[in-house]
């Protein structure tokens, strides 16, 4: 099992309602359906992967994260996955904000360019990096918005999106709770998966759960302050 | 409470159906007002009902299709217009689902239409028949599955103006629905829709045996008229791509005939459509029903917003499709149903299927409709416990 489904998986709330944008072939949705009981709903642009999931008997509409998440009404959701795809849309900051307005909470995974292997590709060889994390050449990759996890920080800070947990990934090994802000993880996470939300945003009396399963206390990332090692893995 | 003649057993095995007679009690009551009684609708059926009633599926037709989705046409002596998708090992089988397939009101395949004989007068109704709607045909399918004892459908599902009834049967009877399957349809008639029928229509009306739709009493039919009608319809079904690789500038003959005969083949063939649907086809009825598609427009029956169609319906189960090269209902217009879907917090599937054969791909060899029509049905049918 991917890695990121598998944290995915121990993230989600038995019965909630799931919006998997760029559902691929619908292995996630299903492993969700199958594992947790959720409501799934797919969004996926290729035919294939469409017909893939209708064969699977999953429900899936055809369409764009860039265009159509604007045509799921406010809440229909309790979380919004988006895994590995972000970065190849055209307007992330809109596609975030709605995936915010659609659901409780989302799940984001994304490549970090800041990791050391991106770094040292462009530094010493001066090369676009073509790393497990990125592997297509530049001038074939889907990945047009490719961004650090302090890049993504930032972002998170600007639209006022709370980063609820944080793990990092790396292919072969198992996630791991990292303090995205730290510039440290800016270096050695290859790629990270975010719980995100919008503060205030959780219904009443319902008990959030952060990647672990543990009920959240928001992860605030401030810019000016530097948490001290080991504080981020106590969220 | 009413009879139902069994027609004799078709081909397939276990075809039921007839033509319901409703008494006049049980009147149609239409949208313009008017209300019809006696109603009649004449129906098939394939496979069986089971006990729990829980396996029905309707099938609705599209402009110019009838009753006999999956069985021989007593007519033209051709097979089911839908036997792709209808009949033993294929998406909807008879021997898990039971089928059911009206003529549509207005129609000239048993329903009560224009050419159905006038109570009142004892005459054909010509043009004394009321002006009809989707939402009427729908009404009248209701009253027919209730009579037939089922409360709920497991689907209904069709294509172009089936697809338009399955959209008014999630809105005007969502309890008694599981799923809705529409396919190359749209929620409500375009400009240039409107126009390809009101030239169909005027060709019928041009033909000096149209009589005004009192032809029946003259002993005559505006047949020109209406293979017109259906050769300019027709060629709103293909796709260029479609006509191109399929006739491209082939000629009849060698030569040209240096006349106006048909020396294209794309012309013999648009011939040979008209003049064979006017054997299994009433001017008039098609007055009726293009009228009915025309006045299609759920988004203005729901002041202006679509999704409001579907408030009731958030238990249905859609599943929307359309095809890359339809211009006549494209993917736009399923898109914009989808669209609605969702905004009414509605579970809705949708692909748009790679085709070039236009419009009428919903009839044809296409492995991706099967796919995703499989697909969606088999777990439809396992939530339902099918």
């Amino acid at each position: 099992m991917r890695e990121d489904f598998r944290e995915i998986l121990r993230l989600v709330r038995p019965g909630a309602r799931v919006l998997d944008v760029g559902c691929a072939d619908g292995s996630l949705l299903e492993l969700l359906i199958r594992e947790k009981g959720v409501d799934g709903q797919g969004l996926e642009l290729s035919p294939a992967g469409v017909s893939a999931c209708l064969a699977r008997g999953l429900a899936v509409v055809q369409g764009d994260a860039d265009h159509d998440l604007d045509d799921f009404p406010s809440r229909a959701f309790d979380y919004a996955v988006l895994s590995d795809t972000l970065q190849s849309m055209r307007d992330p900051k809109h596609v975030l904000s709605e995936l915010l307005r659609i659901a409780g909470q989302a799940v984001v995974s994304l490549p970090n360019f800041g990791h050391w292997r991106v770094r040292l590709s462009l530094l010493a060889r001066g090369r676009m990096p073509e790393t497990p994390a990125l592997p297509e050449p530049w001038w074939s990759t889907p990945n047009i918005h490719l961004c650090t996890l302090a890049d993504f920080t930032d972002l998170c800070r600007a639209l006022n999106v709370r980063i609820d947990a944080c793990a990092a990934l790396s292919a072969g090994r198992t996630a791991r709770p990292i303090d995205p802000s730290r510039a440290l993880e800016n270096w050695r996470s290859e790629q990270a998966l975010f719980l995100l939300s919008r503060p205030g945003g959780a219904q009443p009396g319902e008990i959030q759960r952060d990647l672990f399963g543990e009920p959240v206390t928001a992860l605030r990332v401030e810019p000016t302050r530097r948490r001290r090692a080991g504080e981020a893995a106590k969220v | 409470m009413s009879t139902t003649t069994a027609e004799p057993k078709g081909a397939a095995a276990q075809d039921g159906g007839g033509i319901h007679r409703f008494p006049d009690s049980q009147p149609l009551r239409l949208d313009s007002g008017a209300v019809l009684a006696p109603l009649e609708i004449a129906y098939k059926t394939y496979g069986e009902l089971n006990e729990a009633k829980s396996n029905a599926i309707l099938v609705c037709h599209a402009l110019t299709g009838d009753q006999h989705v999956a069985s021989v046409h007593p007519v033209t002596g051709k097979s089911g217009w839908w036997e792709r998708v209808v009949g033993p090992d294929r998406p909807l089988d008879p021997g898990r689902y039971f089928i059911i397939c009206t003529n549509v009101v207005g129609g000239c395949m048993g329903s009560t239409g224009p050419a159905s004989i006038n109570p009142e007068t004892g005459k054909v109704f010509g043009l004394t028949f009321p002006v009809i709607t989707i939402a009427d045909m729908v009404r009248a399918q209701a009253m027919l599955v209730e009579a037939l004892g089922i409360e709920t459908l497991f689907a209904v599902i069709g294509g172009s103006m089936g697809g338009m009834q399955v959209l008014q049967w999630a809105a005007d009877y969502p309890d008694r629905l599981f799923s809705a399957v529409c396919v190359a349809g749209a929620a409500r008639h375009s400009a240039q829709n409107i126009a390809f029928h009101e030239v169909g229509r005027q060709a019928i009306m041009a033909d000096p045996d149209w009589k005004s739709g009192a032809y029946d009493a003259a002993g005559v039919r505006p047949e020109k008229g209406l293979a017109v009608a259906r050769m300019a319809a027709h060629i709103t079904y293909l796709s260029e791509a479609a006509l191109q690789r399929k006739f491209g500038r082939e000629l009849q003959r060698d030569g040209l005939s240096w006349g106006f005969d048909a020396d294209f083949q794309v012309e013999s063939y648009l011939r040979h459509q008209g003049a064979s649907f006017v054997d299994r086809f009433d001017a008039n009825s098609y007055l009726y029903i293009t009228r009915a598609m025309d006045y299609f427009d759920m988004p203005g029956a729901y002041g202006g917003v679509l999704a409001n169609a579907f408030v009731k319906s958030r238990h249905v189960r859609f599943c929307v499709l359309s095809f890359s090269s339809d211009w006549l209902y494209p993917t736009a217009e399923s898109r914009d149903v989808v669209r609605a879907l969702s905004a009414a917090g509605c579970r809705a599937s949708f692909v748009e299927i790679e085709s070039d054969k236009g419009h009428d791909a919903f009839l044809l060899d296409e492995p991706q409709l099967d796919l995703a029509l499989r697909g969606f049905f088999a777990s439809a049918a396992q939530l339902r416990g099918l």
